[in-house]
């Protein structure tokens, strides 16, 4: 069940916790004081254009980046003064797989399990455990290298998994990935929150968010842009429905003055106009009674990506 | 109670430390045969070459006996290339596997996503890098007794001699590496640093053939240290004071290069 509760987690329930989280490198402010609270369990997502400053956010919480100011508690510790004892319980997919690509798929987590304090004998049977899990049983003496974007990052999720974290990290788990590869990190993610892992997780894909996390914040510029679960957001930042038109014209925007009080607001395209409403059927029925014929008309449910569209705009970031 | 906790704080980073250098024994396993291999053909072809070959001639020629200390060209020059071989390689080794873990393999990475930490990073490859020269120099150092070069048994301490020596280029070759983004500026200082000091440091010829004032640059070269030292042990003329003057030089090299390593990998792994 998706969580509700909001904000309001008391510090000693929450597994993360970040009051004026500011990062700056330089003049520039990666992180411009942020505040969240991630409890045990949950599955939670950073959401944002590129540069928003997920992947800053999430390397303070690994530990692996200094805060510059604000405070930041994960596990009930400091990261600047316990950084080995939380990191000895978290574990991180880093966006850009970190594997060795002249290893063997067991070899990589064999040495990356001596990383952490275990021993050998925890390693082999977790490694093994951990190859079945993530399907790469058959491929395990196989180097690296020649290995698929999307067995590489089943890889990097077992291997991040050796130490047998409480929370695990993922840093834009799937991007670059085809839909089957997508579909099966999907999967595992959910196993892993099914038995209790908490994740936090960075993504652009508003699918990728709306499949795994309970809840989630959307940044843009370095700041939270809004705060909820998917279906919060979608309510608060959007319509239940998006009514989609297309005409025979080259430019939509002349029209939109036509289509004035037909939804709660009105967004115009190069190629087409949408058209945000709770009932999207009876919009469409009142184009004809305006004497709008469109080429195309179709309704939709609202989705995160129309929250996404709104609070961060389109254009582009980079 | 603070000294039980600082003392338990610092075992775990020698744990810490010890586990990252185990990614580098575990590489080592790959290639190790030929590594030895080539730890021994290059020095045996270089003394072959430079001490047998040129060596003819040159003690052949009646004043070098003198300029040379009064030994064949062979014992003048094995000790120094020795010395000079240690630092060459650890000049390398401090450059293009630093740039690996940074860029290209990002085993570093790999490494501070576990408990271990930056510094603990560095200093665990640094210890590779020193075991990687000891390897290299003890095989040399067979090679200098299949030749008959060493005067000495003194030569044995040669090997921990070039192991500074080697340092005093490793660490800061680490240290200027990761403030690089690319390795063209590596090939650079191979070129421009480490070849000029390999050929000019007293290795090949006396510096006393140099010009007065080009000495001094030679001096404060931590090779020309190495070979000084070195060169003396295989003798057997080492003086204790110059000994421990050689030895407090590179000492200090090391440690304040590894300062600033400190800061340009945190810098880079862990703004």
């Amino acid at each position: 069940m998706p969580s509700l509760q909001s904000k309001a987690l008391s510090p000693e329930s929450s597994l993360i916790q970040a009051r004026a989280l500011t990062k700056r490198f330089g003049d520039f402010v990666a992180v411009d004081g942020i505040d969240f609270d991630v409890a045990p369990g949950e599955a939670f997502g950073f959401l944002g254009p590129n540069g928003a400053g997920k992947t800053s956010t999430m390397r303070m919480i690994a530990c692996m980046s200094p805060v510059t100011s604000g405070t930041l508690r994960i596990l009930g510790m400091d990261p600047a003064a316990d950084g080995p004892r939380i990191r000895s319980r978290i574990g991180l997919v880093p966006q850009d797989d970190t594997l060795d690509l002249e290893m063997t798929v067991l070899d990589n987590l064999l040495v990356y399990g001596r990383y952490f304090d275990l021993p050998r004998k925890v390693i082999r049977e977790r490694a093994e455990r951990l190859l079945d899990f993530a399907q790469l049983t058959d491929r395990a003496n196989d180097k690296v290298d020649p290995l698929s974007g999307g067995l590489r990052r089943r890889l990097t999720i077992a291997r991040s998994l050796i130490s047998d974290p409480e929370l695990l990290l993922l840093d834009e788990p799937t991007t670059g990935l085809d839909p089957q590869a997508r579909h099966l990190l999907w999967d595992r993610l959910y196993r892993l929150k099914q038995q209790g892992v908490t994740l936090i997780i960075t993504t652009h894909y508003m699918d990728e968010a709306e499949q795994l996390c309970d809840r989630l914040v959307v940044m843009d510029k370095g700041r939270i842009a809004a705060e909820g679960s998917p279906r919060e957001l979608i309510s608060q930042y959007s319509t239940r429905e998006v009514l989609e038109l297309r005409f025979q014209v080259d430019d939509h925007a002349p029209l939109s003055a036509q289509l004035a009080g037909l939804g709660e607001r009105i967004e115009t395209l190069p190629d087409r106009l949408l058209v945000y409403t709770d009932d999207g059927e009876s919009a469409a029925k009142s184009l004809a009674e305006r004497g709008l014929d469109p080429v195309v008309s179709f309704v939709r449910r609202s989705s995160l990506e129309d929250v996404f569209l709104r609070l961060t705009g389109r254009t582009l970031v980079d | 109670m603070i000294t039980a906790s600082a003392r338990s704080e610092l075992l775990e980073s020698a744990s810490r430390v010890w586990r990252a250098y185990r990614y580098w024994t575990h590489i080592y396993k790959r290639t190790w045969r030929a590594s030895l291999a080539s730890g021994f053909l290059t020095p045996a072809l270089f003394m072959a070459a430079m001490g047998l070959g040129l060596g003819t001639l040159v003690n052949r020629h009646g004043s070098s006996a003198h300029q040379l200390g009064g030994v064949s060209y062979l014992a003048f020059i094995a000790p120094g290339l020795l010395a000079a071989s240690a630092m060459q390689m650890a000049a390398i080794e401090g450059m293009f596997p630093v740039m690996a873990g940074i860029k290209w393999i990002k085993f570093y990475q790999a490494m501070l996503a576990s408990p271990i930490t930056v510094t603990e990073v560095l200093y665990a490859h640094l210890l590779w890098m020193a075991t990687r020269v000891a390897m290299v120099s003890a095989i040399f150092l067979g090679a200098m007794f299949a030749f008959g070069a060493p005067r000495s048994a003194e030569v044995l301490a040669a090997v921990p001699v070039a192991v500074l020596t080697g340092m005093s280029m490793a660490v800061p070759s680490a240290a200027f590496t990761a403030t690089r983004e690319s390795d063209q500026a590596l090939i650079g200082v191979i070129r421009f640093v480490v070849m000029p000091m390999f050929l000019f440091s007293g290795t090949f010829f006396p510096l006393s053939q140099l010009p007065a004032w080009i000495r001094p640059l030679a001096y404060i070269t931590p090779l020309w240290h190495g070979v000084a030292l070195c060169r003396s042990l295989s003798l057997g003329n080492a003086s204790l004071g110059a000994s421990l003057g050689h030895v407090a030089y590179l000492l200090a090299v090391i440690g304040a290069a590894t300062l600033v390593a400190r800061r340009t990998f945190t810098r880079r792994l862990a703004a």
